[in-house]
């Protein structure tokens, strides 16, 4: 019954913060200085021509009209027409989304495989030089800016030492469209192609990489502040005063709770993943929502521009409310608190 | 107790200590370094770089693409440029898109995260929901989109990031503020009829300070991080302003040859970072405040 009302809560928390997200984002769209319809017919479209488009697309209708037929859209999945392509947005972000979930899911598994051992290393060797390498580690990969680990890597493992391609998500001339989830690494399994999964997680790899070293760094150093601060707790000393062993007293009994803040943070992070995605996704030419968002913005595509931070921003929501009812699950005292701080 | 002022020893004393503690903390002290360095580069530059016509719109294709030496320490652009002027004017940017980001986010953040944590109720419900809306958002998306809607200028992504930074601010004060109002002395200031400005700016906002310094630190790294990632997608400032994710987008073109056109100016973004963070890490240390990110 708590768990309900926590759960109650928490869904209508983040609806709320859904709509306010349409609200900002609505409003930096229409309030903006331009005509979209003029921009997407260019300078030499008549004056009707552009009317007939305004209407066509309900640019000539009051602002809250306007925000509310957007949300009714939203509601049913429809986030408009491209300006510039004239398909639905809705239908780009299907064909392009699931690329990037890929790659950020990836990306969030590589960081934790990598991140929580460094982190419970660094605690258990606290001050000596475990410790302080990790901490490096963590400073470096937080200050790295994420187009310059992205060449790097691009330089060093594709030109140099050419043991894993560069760009795309899979090599030319393969013959596989991404269905039923448009993620490669499940399509090829589900579709029984091992071939093709391989190709695609040698073409994953190094975006992957580049995009997980800064979320790495943040786990390492959140594992690490939080293994410390359990290793103080009466019941690990009465562990040890035990003679339980010391990897079970490590992993069982310290780990275990000290895993709670880095699963919070993963959920902030997946905001700067996202953005670090556009950058990541360019260089290396794999062709996700960010790919797309790029060039929605290059040419101006407001309709597309919209679709791709509501949908970054639903994600988002979506991933933290996962995540804390996670927590819930395991930690009774959110629950009670209600919300993270 | 004897009625003599102790007061102006106490502080000089304290504030002897202060750099006492500072200079053993080697973190810090590189990180002050690198950012006071940064700086007086970006002030001097057009005194101090060896090729000050190179800021502007220079062709020179006798000396394009060439590798780094005692001439040119960074080596030269595709238009025969010396880069290490250059990355030099382009500390210029990245420091003043921090400086701009931060002078406008920092002050809005803090008074209204002490607004919410003291007054709390309607006060806080509205601060705190907007700031939770904010966070929703990924930074460095908003600041694409508002470049891309608006004319993609310096300024504007400017004022994208700090309509979004101030909410990490916000957050930080108002859970100081909350811990700092349940203390006895506000009790006391409240009791005595203090007035609420007196409580909120004399009270509490210097003891919300030093937080707010290391965050302020830390993120200007990460300021400078997000407005590199901007102008390497290409909304960052107009060419030919020299600017360093600029310079390395446009020196990618020419890797792996060419490597020191972007690898050299994406090392001085990164350690024009790492500055800023040793420095917020080294003060953390020395004002004692956890749980500053």
């Amino acid at each position: 019954m708590e768990f309900a009302a926590f759960l109650a809560r928490r869904l209508a928390w983040s609806v709320l913060v859904l709509v306010g997200l349409s609200i900002v984002i609505f409003t930096i769209a229409r309030v903006m200085p331009g005509d979209p319809a003029r921009m997407a017919l260019g300078p030499r479209a008549s004056v009707e021509q552009v009317e007939q488009l305004k209407s066509e697309l309900g640019l000539d209708r009051p602002f809250v009209e306007q925000y509310l037929s957007y949300v009714s859209g939203l509601v049913r999945g429809d986030l408009g027409k491209s300006l510039l392509t004239r398909r639905s947005v809705s239908d780009d972000m299907r064909a392009s989304f699931p690329a990037t979930l890929e790659l950020v899911l990836v990306t969030i598994l590589f960081a934790f495989a990598v991140g929580v051992p460094l982190g419970v290393i660094a605690a258990n060797w606290k001050d000596r030089w475990p410790d302080n390498a990790v901490r490096g580690v963590a400073i470096f990969s937080a200050v790295m800016p994420a187009f310059f680990i992205a060449l790097l890597l691009q330089v060093l493992a594709g030109y140099v030492l050419q043991i894993l391609p560069t760009t795309g998500r899979l090599p030319r001339g393969i013959d596989f469209t991404a269905s039923p989830t448009g993620m490669l690494l499940v399509d090829s399994l589900v579709r029984g192609r091992p071939d093709v999964f391989l190709e695609a997680l040698r073409h994953l790899l190094l975006p992957a990489l580049a995009l997980s070293l800064a979320t790495m760094g943040q786990v390492a150093r959140i594992t690490r502040a939080s293994m410390i601060d359990v290793s103080r707790q009466d019941y690990i000393e009465a562990a040890r005063a035990f003679g339980i062993p010391e990897r079970l007293r490590l992993f069982k009994y310290q780990l275990r709770p000290a895993f709670v803040p880095p699963l919070t943070i993963a959920g902030l992070e997946f905001a700067s993943l996202i953005g670090n995605a556009f950058v990541v996704e360019l260089i290396f030419s794999f062709d996700g929502m960010a790919a797309y968002g790029v060039r929605a913005i290059q040419q101006k595509d407001l309709n597309a521009i919209m679709g791709v931070v509501m949908v970054s921003g639903v994600f988002f929501v979506l991933v933290n409310l996962a995540i804390d009812l996670a927590v819930g699950l395991v930690d009774p005292r959110v629950r009670i608190r209600g919300a993270r701080a | 107790m004897s009625d003599l002022d102790l007061r102006e020893p106490a502080a000089l004393s304290n504030a002897w200590q202060n750099w006492y503690r500072f200079s053993r903390n080697p973190t810090a002290v590189i990180g002050a370094l690198i950012v006071l360095v940064a700086v007086a580069l970006a002030v001097l530059a057009p005194w101090i770089v060896p090729y000050p016509a190179d800021a502007g719109a220079v062709v020179d294709f006798q000396h394009r693409h060439l590798p780094p030496s005692w001439e040119h320490w960074f080596g030269t652009d595709n238009t025969g440029r010396d880069n290490f002027t250059r990355s030099i004017y382009g500390l210029r940017v990245s420091l003043a898109l921090a400086g701009v980001v931060l002078v406008i986010a920092v002050p809005v953040g803090t008074v209204l995260g002490i607004l919410a944590g003291y007054f709390g109720g309607w006060t806080e419900i509205v601060i705190m929901r907007l700031t939770d809306i904010a966070l929703a958002i990924p930074p460095l998306v908003v600041a694409l989109a508002v470049a891309a809607v608006l004319e993609p200028t310096l300024l504007n992504s400017m004022l994208a990031l700090a309509s979004l930074w101030w909410t990490w601010h916000a957050r930080l004060v108002y859970s100081v503020t909350r811990q700092i109002r349940a203390q006895e002395y506000i009790e006391a200031a409240e009791t005595l009829g203090a007035s609420k400005l007196h409580i909120l700016f004399r009270e509490i906002l210097p003891n919300v300070i030093s937080p707010v310094a290391v965050k302020t630190s830390l993120d200007a790294g990460f300021v400078i991080l997000i407005g590199a990632a901007l102008s390497y997608l290409g909304l960052g400032v107009r060419p030919p302003t020299p600017d360093l994710g600029t310079m390395v987008a446009n020196g990618a073109n020419f890797l792996p040859d060419y490597w020191w056109e972007s690898m050299l100016p994406a090392t001085v973004i990164l350690v024009l970072a790492l500055g800023f963070n040793l420095l917020g890490d080294g003060l953390r240390d020395l004002f004692d405040v956890e749980d500053v990110r």
